[in-house]
């Protein structure tokens, strides 16, 4: 029986006759990252918001350790720390005092807040700048902060909404440190993200959502197994070509770009299928302008789900 | 981790006092640390002071009761108006907060959320005593002189203080509902510049039109006004005193709930 910590069933909120979540299903296990991917507008953060209870849902349940997060609120806010998006830091004060104050606000008492204070600052390489105050701090230091803030009490349980988003990528990565040990040290995390990458190198689970709803579920594996196999690209130098290559392979292509002059076809055995697709269009001669094989990526999940390869293929979405 | 953690158990309501200090601490740091502010609420009142005094104080002087000088008379007014004018930057704070993801990080916290208000309400008072501390020092430079006995003063203390503190409450109101600072700025302006300006802060009410005399003798800020300036001149100071105490107390009742109640809702969306 797996300890479920984190936990939505059903879950759906509107704003006024605007429902940006249709029913959410997600469960996070102890001591384990789900990463909820989707572009903007998906509903990555009211899902967080609702979790974090910083915002009432219109129904289904929502629970932090069995606790709802809207009944329970208080005993929820006790085990949870939140990162949004927006680095919630008092830019007046410094970072030590920004530590102590939410430290003292979670109830730490003043002994343990300044230790913990210190420990953090150390941790997160925050140390010479701990007594200067939070408005002079880089964007990724103010991250770090922010990240510090929300562990000061060592909540079990943390939201982390885009953690990285508009962090310059040597700022990123060390994010991405910091969240793998808090990960090794045993806390719960949900994680949003736009990044596949941060998703994929982070994650346990990774939910895709879109528009609302769950569109996909699993490990990374998982995900990029639903894509499958290969994928080999033909570029071609006009439009004729393209349309005569289409002419000659016929079903074996997955997708058509006609603006870029690219099919996508996919191949179930490199050693075969690469050379009998070009020999096809030198028989027929038709020029081809470049090619590539593609191992499939969460990207090709993430658009494949989302449906943004039928907007490729020239229709609505 | 390294640090073993130690929590505090206490009663919900010393919680909430707790939170209350933990955010006047922190709002108070801000005033002292924004020098900008920190300068306007040390020379805006000299000013005000300096200039009242000497541009209205010949035209004024003739329908002032006898023995009384203009900056005596208007030292009342200059510091309620001081503190009226001071609670656009409560609103300020306040709208400033919302916009920024500190509200969401407090409200994520097992703490009590209108501390966030108490807070910036509260340190205000602390600004504004700054303010009124520099503006009676200018008036005893430029020859301001009272016969108030130290029990007066404390008086006085206490009506400017409860003044402070129910006027920041009204403005908390406004920093909440207000969606940027510019229309802080105005909102407060169109509140607090008529209710200063039409009271006997800077004119005997007696002099007034009779269209707005209605409205100068029975608006709070007259009250507050009178009260103190009867205080400071050791006039009579008749019902002034409890009618000003009575119209703060009412303005708490009011602006307390409804500012945490908008508050909380605002900062639900």
């Amino acid at each position: 029986m797996p300890d479920i910590i984190i936990e939505a069933k059903g879950l759906v909120k509107s704003y006024g006759t605007n429902q940006v979540l249709k029913g959410i299903d997600l469960q996070v296990e102890r001591g384990t990252m789900l990463a909820l991917l989707g572009p903007n507008g998906a509903g990555k953060t009211t899902t967080v918001r609702i979790l974090s209870t910083l915002l009432k849902y219109d129904a289904g349940t929502a629970t932090i350790k069995g606790f709802d997060v809207v009944k329970d609120a208080d005993k929820v806010r006790n085990v949870i720390g939140l990162t949004g998006q927006a680095a919630a830091v008092d830019e007046l004060l410094t970072g030590r005092e920004n530590l102590v104050m939410m430290g003292r606000l979670y109830r730490l008492t003043k002994a343990s807040a300044l230790a913990r204070a210190d420990e953090l600052l150390k941790d997160f390489d925050l140390e010479a700048a701990a007594n200067r105050s939070a408005k002079t701090y880089s964007g990724g230091m103010r991250r770090r902060l922010d990240l510090a803030v929300s562990l000061i009490a060592t909540p079990p349980v943390i939201f982390l909404d885009e953690p990285t988003t508009g962090l310059d990528p040597r700022s990123r990565l060390s994010m991405w440190e910091i969240i793998k040990n808090l990960l090794a040290s045993g806390t719960t995390i949900l994680l949003t993200t736009q990044y596949l990458e941060e998703a994929d190198q982070l994650a346990d689970k990774i939910i895709v959502i879109d528009g609302g709803k769950v569109i996909a579920q699993g490990t990374s594996a998982e995900l990029k197994s639903k894509v499958g196999k290969d994928r080999l690209e033909l570029v071609f130098d006009t439009a004729s070509n393209l349309k005569a290559a289409l002419a000659i392979l016929g079903k074996e292509v997955v997708a058509t770009d006609t603006k870029n002059l690219s099919a996508a076809l996919v191949i179930n055995d490199i050693n075969t299928d690469v050379k009998r697709v070009l020999d096809a269009l030198e028989v027929a001669e038709v020029p081809l302008q470049s090619m590539a094989v593609h191992k499939p990526t969460l990207d090709d999940v993430f658009l494949s789900l989302t449906g943004k390869i039928k907007v490729e293929k020239g229709g609505k979405k | 981790m390294a640090v073993s953690l130690e929590f505090e158990r206490r009663p919900r309501l010393i919680q909430a006092f707790m939170d209350c200090w933990i955010m006047i601490k922190r709002s108070s740091t801000h005033i002292l640390r924004n020098t900008d502010q920190l300068l306007g609420a040390f020379f805006q009142p000299i000013m005000f002071l300096i200039l009242f005094a000497t541009v209205f104080g010949g035209a004024v002087a003739g329908t002032l009761p006898e023995g009384v000088s203009y900056l005596n008379f208007l030292m009342a007014g200059i510091i309620v108006q001081t503190v009226a004018f001071g609670s656009t930057t409560t609103a300020i704070a306040i709208c400033n907060d919302l916009q920024k993801g500190i509200i969401d990080r407090f409200r994520s916290l097992p703490m009590t959320n209108s501390a966030v208000l108490t807070g910036h309400v509260v340190s205000d008072m602390l600004r504004n005593s700054i303010s009124t501390v520099v503006m009676l020092i200018t008036g005893l430079l430029i020859g301001f002189r009272s016969n108030a006995s130290f029990i007066d003063w404390l008086a006085i203390a206490g009506l400017l203080l409860l003044f402070t503190f129910a006027f920041s409450w009204l403005a908390a109101i406004v920093g909440v509902l207000a969606k940027n600072v510019e229309a802080v700025q105005w909102l407060t302006f169109i509140i607090v510049f008529p209710l200063t300006f039409a009271s006997s802060a800077f004119v005997p009410k007696e002099t007034m039109s009779s269209a707005i005399r209605p409205f100068a003798e029975n608006q709070p800020i007259t009250q507050i006004v009178e009260a103190v300036r009867a205080l400071i001149l050791g006039t009579p100071i008749g019902n002034y005193a409890w009618l000003a105490v009575i119209w703060c107390i009412g303005i708490l009742v009011v602006t307390i709930p409804l500012a945490s109640w908008l508050f909380a809702r605002k900062s639900q969306q």
